[in-house]
């Protein structure tokens, strides 16, 4: 599984610092096609950080980084990205349908062309994320859960081959951490888009992913949700006692320095 | 005549008005072209939430236009050498939004002072002084209408150009910069051609009120719009009915054009908010329904 020839995403001894400070280092990842890899970890442990190396945004302190076999470059198309869900009142003035349209045409300069055939892909972008009955809504006035769709909806434009979520599920209710995980998950099945999906909150994904890569201050580990998310596992990786109870299909994450527990949302 | 009757008359009187509209036409070919650049440049002034930075280049604007009237050459050249001077400090000093503000708090009181101290300087009509702050309205002369046309085409050019990316930047910046749009340098961009079109208004409604051409047309039409086409479309038709219709409503009177201008951009302010409340909760429903 873990040779580099056929992954998306390569890291290979990738070190991340914020001037003095390392956040991440020796970090050895292939993602591949198809694959949904969820990214852990507390506050400051560099998720964000993870992400905009991956835009090219970025460039790591060691070691490389390749996406689609070559560096990352800013503004490649064949990264999908959904921001953090930031406050969207200057969006108030933009419907769900110019935002997926950004999506397509956005990054060019000069005077639009009226070509029906971007209002076409616009409307089949939006009923494939299930986003068609509020297509004219203004942004400002819909929901987190349908705001998320349509920010799929705009990541999946250029149909990338990796799709990036930063904290995807931030402030939804539960029916809609779920509603917009599954969406993610049909997509990388449909299509074979790898997922990165980053994340505090394992549970809703916790069924969809195949690997979880865990940055803590200190350390990382990659493996599958039942390797890296063991009370010994995340005991080493934080140097303190951690215990990870499952109960039921959850799991909850207790005593991980600066961080509330998985599960119980904060 | 009683007082009332003295201060309506002052306010609208239309006595001779053929002859007077003649005087004016400079002015109505200025003010469509005002009206074109201040209501497309609004819209990214709302979406990028820029009014504080439009007062504050505008009272630039003024120390530049008054240093021109000092020194005798091109008032319209000189306002917009202000205008840039401020546009560029803004934009290099303060990308970040926090920054910005206490950047223009900073520059806005000195142009202000620069200005009057190169009007005090000045010993020509004081009609012309005033002017600069409150607005004029048979001032146009054809050479600073070559100005103030060209410089309206080097506005138009420009956001034909950028308006697209413009757009993405402004009201989505953390994605536009994954897709490669040059976030940063637009914001640069985007200062210099507001400081045009600032300097522009400045010629026609005066320093103090440019925000009535700049920002109130395209707040008006974000109420009642979110289209990307009719919302450029209306605030460019509210722009230009604000300021053609103040032009004709002051020609008659004795006072400057600013109140008129101001007051037909605020009342449609008004109805667009009214209008705009009601069908906000709509299309809010419709959206719950689906």
């Amino acid at each position: 599984m873990s040779t580099s020839a056929d992954a998306v995403i390569s890291l290979r001894g990738a070190a991340l610092s914020y001037g003095e400070r390392t956040l991440w280092q020796n970090l050895e990842l292939d993602v591949h096609a198809g694959e949904f890899v969820a990214v852990l970890g507390p506050n400051g442990s560099g998720k964000t950080s993870f992400v905009r190396a991956l835009l090219g945004q970025r460039r790591l302190a060691a070691g490389t980084l390749t996406v689609l076999g070559s560096p990352p470059r800013r503004g490649s198309g064949h990264i999908g990205y959904v921001p953090q869900q930031a406050s969207l009142s200057a969006q108030a003035m933009l419907r769900a349908r110019d935002l997926v349209r950004f999506g397509i045409d956005g990054h060019r300069f000069g005077p639009r062309p009226r070509t029906a055939a971007v209002r076409r892909r616009v409307d089949e972008i939006l009923a494939s994320v299930g986003a068609a009955p509020y297509a004219d809504v203004p942004v400002g006035l819909l929901s987190g859960g349908e705001r998320q769709r349509v920010r799929i909806g705009q990541a999946l434009a250029t149909d990338p081959r990796i799709l990036l979520c930063d904290e995807p599920l931030l402030s939804l209710d539960l029916h809609h951490q779920r509603a917009v995980a599954e969406l993610v998950d049909a997509r990388r099945r449909s299509h074979g888009t790898a997922v990165i999906f980053v994340t505090h909150e394992i549970n809703p994904v916790l069924g969809l992913v195949d690997r979880v890569l865990y940055l803590a201050r200190g350390g990382h580990r990659v493996g599958t949700p039942e390797e890296v998310l063991t009370s010994e596992a995340l005991t080493r990786l934080y140097g303190t006692q951690v215990d990870v109870v499952r109960v039921r299909d959850r799991v909850v994450v207790v005593g991980a320095p600066d961080e509330s527990p998985h599960g119980v949302r904060s | 005549m009683t007082l009332a009757q003295g201060i309506w008359q002052q306010i609208f009187s239309f006595d001779h008005y053929g002859e007077l509209l003649a005087l004016v036409r400079n002015s109505l070919v200025a003010g469509a072209a005002l009206g074109l650049v201040g209501g497309l440049v609004g819209v990214f002034v709302i979406m990028r939430d820029l009014p504080f930075a439009v007062h504050g280049i505008s009272e630039l604007s003024f120390a530049g236009a008054s240093a021109a009237l000092l020194l005798g050459v091109n008032i319209v050249a000189g306002s917009i050498v202000g205008s840039l001077i401020a546009a560029g400090a803004i934009g290099v000093l303060g990308s970040r939004a926090r920054d910005r503000n206490s950047v223009i708090g900073v520059i806005m009181p000195f142009g202000l002072g620069l200005g009057v101290l190169f009007l005090a300087l000045y010993k020509g009509r004081a009609a012309n002084k005033f002017g600069l702050l409150t607005g004029q309205i048979v001032a146009v002369d054809t050479p600073q209408m070559s100005w103030l046309l060209g410089t309206s085409a080097v506005v138009l050019v420009a956001l034909a150009v950028l308006w697209r990316p413009l757009t993405f930047a402004s009201a989505d910046p953390e994605v536009a910069e994954a897709r490669g749009v040059p976030v940063r340098g637009l914001s640069f961009a985007f200062m210099i051609v507001l400081g045009l079109a600032v300097a522009l208004s400045v010629q026609i409604v005066g320093a103090l009120l440019v925000l009535t051409l700049v920002v109130t047309p395209a707040a008006a039409a974000a109420r009642v719009t979110a289209s990307p086409v009719l919302l450029p479309v209306l605030s460019v038709v509210f722009a230009v009915a604000s300021i053609e219709g103040g032009i004709l409503l002051a020609l008659g009177g004795s006072i400057p054009i600013s109140p008129y201008v101001t007051t037909i951009s605020f009342g449609i302010y008004l109805v667009c908010r009214g209008a705009g409340g009601r069908r906000t909760r709509q299309i809010g429903m419709v959206s719950m329904k689906a």
